[in-house]
């Protein structure tokens, strides 16, 4: 049941993304190219899903847990430091670059564009390599 | 692709769209009282260290599967333009990927979740990942 239900919430997910236009790269880039060809519509995804999830999790919170795992397990950190600031750094330059951020990246590759089946092994490359990087060295983690 | 690819602005499609997405973090935070990045499940889908990694493995498979389930229903297949410098999309998926795991998030974990959690420290990540993304699409359409 667990994977059923895990395979749904990933579904509904994609299509959110592709509904929302997000798989294609070329709206993402658009909405960060203000001063050329700029689109806004990422700005309505976003808003769309945030004030969901903030009145979703707010219902979701009322139980003492969830219905399958035994706990609610949410981010306590609020500090912002050195790794947060250099990996969003890096995040958002190989989103501009690419277009891609990891969700639209798995729904793009069933479409097999040949950018995306470049892109995605990458990213898999990019996260074991600091994975093992962020466990060597504790003062990154 | 030629950089400056023209797309409508679709507010109704993606506000629909953005609402799918949201009421699959909530499903994910109702069920296993986890966040929806992306990011995080994609590291989390591997039988490594993390326990629940059969949930996270099935959410993926679940992303994988939309476009197709997206052309069973509605008949359409999905356009898109994907940049296809090939080498410049190999340095981009190393920095998404080392980014996302150094930054511990993506533009669902610290956009949608963190956003919605409030979270200071994901409203950094947002506005630094934001910025610099523009930065570089600026930078790679107007000034190089």
């Amino acid at each position: 049941m667990r994977l059923v239900l895990g395979f749904a919430s990933g579904l509904l997910f994609g299509l959110g993304l592709i509904l929302a236009g997000m798989s294609n790269p070329a709206k993402v880039l658009n909405f960060l190219d203000v001063f050329g060809t700029f689109d806004p519509s990422l700005a309505f995804v976003m808003g769309g899903a945030a004030v969901t999830t903030f009145i979703g999790y707010r219902l979701a919170w009322r139980r003492k847990a969830p219905f399958i795992l035994s706990d609610f397990q949410i981010p306590t950190r609020n500090d912002v430091d050195a790794p947060l600031l250099t990996g969003a750094a890096l995040f958002g330059i190989g989103w501009g670059i690419g277009g891609f951020c990891p969700g639209p990246a798995w729904t793009a590759l069933a479409l097999a564009a040949p950018g995306t089946l470049v892109f995605l092994p990458a990213m898999l490359a990019g996260m074991a390599i600091a994975t093992i990087l962020k466990n060597r060295k504790p003062a990154l983690a | 692709m030629p950089l400056d690819t023209v797309t409508p602005f679709t507010p109704l499609a993606s506000t629909l769209g953005g609402i799918l997405i949201g009421l699959s973090a909530v499903m994910v935070m109702a069920l296993f009282g986890r966040i929806a990045g992306i990011s995080g499940i994609t590291t989390g889908a591997l039988p490594l260290r993390r326990e629940d990694w059969d949930w996270r493995l099935a959410f993926v498979l679940g992303l994988v599967a939309a476009p197709i389930v997206a052309l069973l229903v509605t008949g359409e297949s999905i356009r898109q333009t994907v940049p296809d410098d090939l080498p410049m999309m190999a340095v981009a998926g190393l920095l998404v990927g080392a980014g996302t795991v150094l930054g511990s998030g993506c533009t669902s974990g610290h956009g949608v979740c963190g956003l919605a959690r409030l979270s200071s420290r994901s409203l950094v990540a947002v506005l630094t990942f934001m910025a610099f993304a523009g930065v570089t699409v600026i930078v790679l359409r107007h000034a190089i």
